[in-house]
């Protein structure tokens, strides 16, 4: 059993959901016998929530986001002009190389390369999509403004589920180019975090259970079903990953 | 663009003033774009924090401005904790309120806080952006939360007693 001392200098990590789960249940153990200890984590649950329902976030002010631009761009046109194209150009120059390298080598592995190629280009469009002003074509959190925008320009309707309720905003809808086709992108929001959701009809219609894994940090939930293909990425965690394609595939 | 936003809120969180935050913003963009080259992959949005309160700091020393120095160490003031009734205090705190009890915190509080509560990163991206261990982190956290409770509970107007 642990002691009131040592458990209240991990209260916050546990509000936080940094401790693991050994750790967490010590605590959970704890404060179910401890009227002290559970007062303090109500009181860090109150906390945190009059933080987030406060309003206390500063947006940018446009004129801001405007000098930015102007002022990259003012300290940009030497670089590029000298080293900048050099730079390019040996890169592009081993860019070609190394892709006539690897088709040589790769076209037996054809099968399993292109699948990778995939990934790649999944977590490439995920982060240009978080980095650049580029998340949605159409903003909208209702799945009856987001379905009928992909219409005329997919040959395939996609699913857009809003799962707003249950944590995951859908803030838009944005069409994304993988595996050589056009493809349909969701995009959930869950608090700070981006979520995409690539959909787009499979080849085959045998079911693919749930595959996940992780690529650079971001983790990937892959699935088949009723003929599609779903492809959902985001730097949350894996557990509220999980969770969202659980709530997508309901 | 959602990093952009992320930025200018640390950036006004550390500074508390408009004309500041849009300076070090401007600034760490700059710097964001020049070291573009050394960027090692992972997630940008915590990078370029790290960035915008690097360009805090140095700003800073700039001005020849000492921050405001807190000593990190034991939670001081581990106690029973706020009486249950105060809760509703922290429930019903206003924007304003919670605004000058944030801005009251000394500046290596806050932006623990700001980093946590708004911007939802973890423990090792926090210590990674403000250079501690994480252990640092999970006390200066504690301690934020702590004096901002008190200070919450303190300043309530009488009538919600």
């Amino acid at each position: 059993m642990t002691t009131c001392k040592e458990t209240k200098g991990f209260l916050n990590a546990y509000v936080d959901g940094e401790l693991d789960s050994a750790g967490s249940l010590a605590v959970e153990t704890h404060i179910r016998a401890c009227a002290s200890c559970l007062s303090d984590v109500e009181n860090l649950h109150a906390l945190a929530s009059a933080i987030e329902n406060g309003s206390l976030r500063f947006k940018a002010p446009a004129r801001l986001t405007r000098n930015v631009q102007g002022a990259i761009r003012a300290a940009n046109p030497e670089a590029r002009s000298s080293i900048f194209y050099w730079r390019w150009a040996s890169v592009l120059a081993s860019a070609v190389l190394i892709i006539a390298l690897t088709w040589t080598v790769t076209t037996r592995w054809a099968k399993s390369s292109q699948e990778t190629l995939l990934i790649s280009d999944i977590v490439s469009s995920h982060v240009r999509s978080t980095m650049a002003n580029h998340i949605t074509d159409v903003s909208s959190s209702d799945s009856h403004t987001v379905k009928p925008w992909f219409s005329g320009r997919l040959d395939y309707s996609p699913p857009t589920k809003d799962l707003t309720e249950q944590g995951f905003r859908l803030i838009g809808g944005r069409l994304d180019y993988l595996d050589g086709r056009p493809v349909a992108a969701l995009v959930y929001q869950r608090s700070q975090h981006f979520i995409n959701l690539f959909v787009w009809p499979s080849n085959s219609l045998a079911i693919r259970e749930q595959e996940q894994l992780a690529r650079q940090g971001y983790n990937l939930i892959h699935w088949t079903r009723s003929g599609m293909m779903y492809w959902l990425i985001s730097e949350l965690n894996l557990t509220e990953l999980n969770e969202c394609a659980r709530l997508l595939k309901e | 663009m959602p990093h952009f936003d992320a930025a200018y809120n640390l950036a006004r969180w550390l500074t508390r003033n408009d004309q500041d935050a849009e300076d070090i913003v401007q600034e760490a963009c700059l710097r964001a774009f020049k070291y573009w080259k050394g960027f090692s992959g992972g997630h940008c949005r915590p990078w370029l924090l790290a960035i915008v309160r690097n360009t805090y700091y140095s700003w800073l020393r700039q001005r020849s401005v000492q921050p405001e120095l807190t000593e990190d160490g034991e939670i001081d003031d581990v106690d029973d904790g706020i009486p249950n009734p105060e809760r509703a205090l922290l429930q019903n705190a206003d924007r304003d309120m919670l605004k000058a009890a944030l801005e009251d915190l000394a500046v290596e509080f806050r932006e623990a806080i700001v980093l946590r509560e708004m911007e939802g990163l973890s423990y090792k991206e926090i210590a990674d952006i403000a250079g501690v261990p994480i252990g640092t982190v999970m006390s200066r956290l504690a301690r934020a939360r702590k004096r901002l409770q008190i200070y919450l509970t303190r300043t309530a107007p009488e009538n919600c007693l």
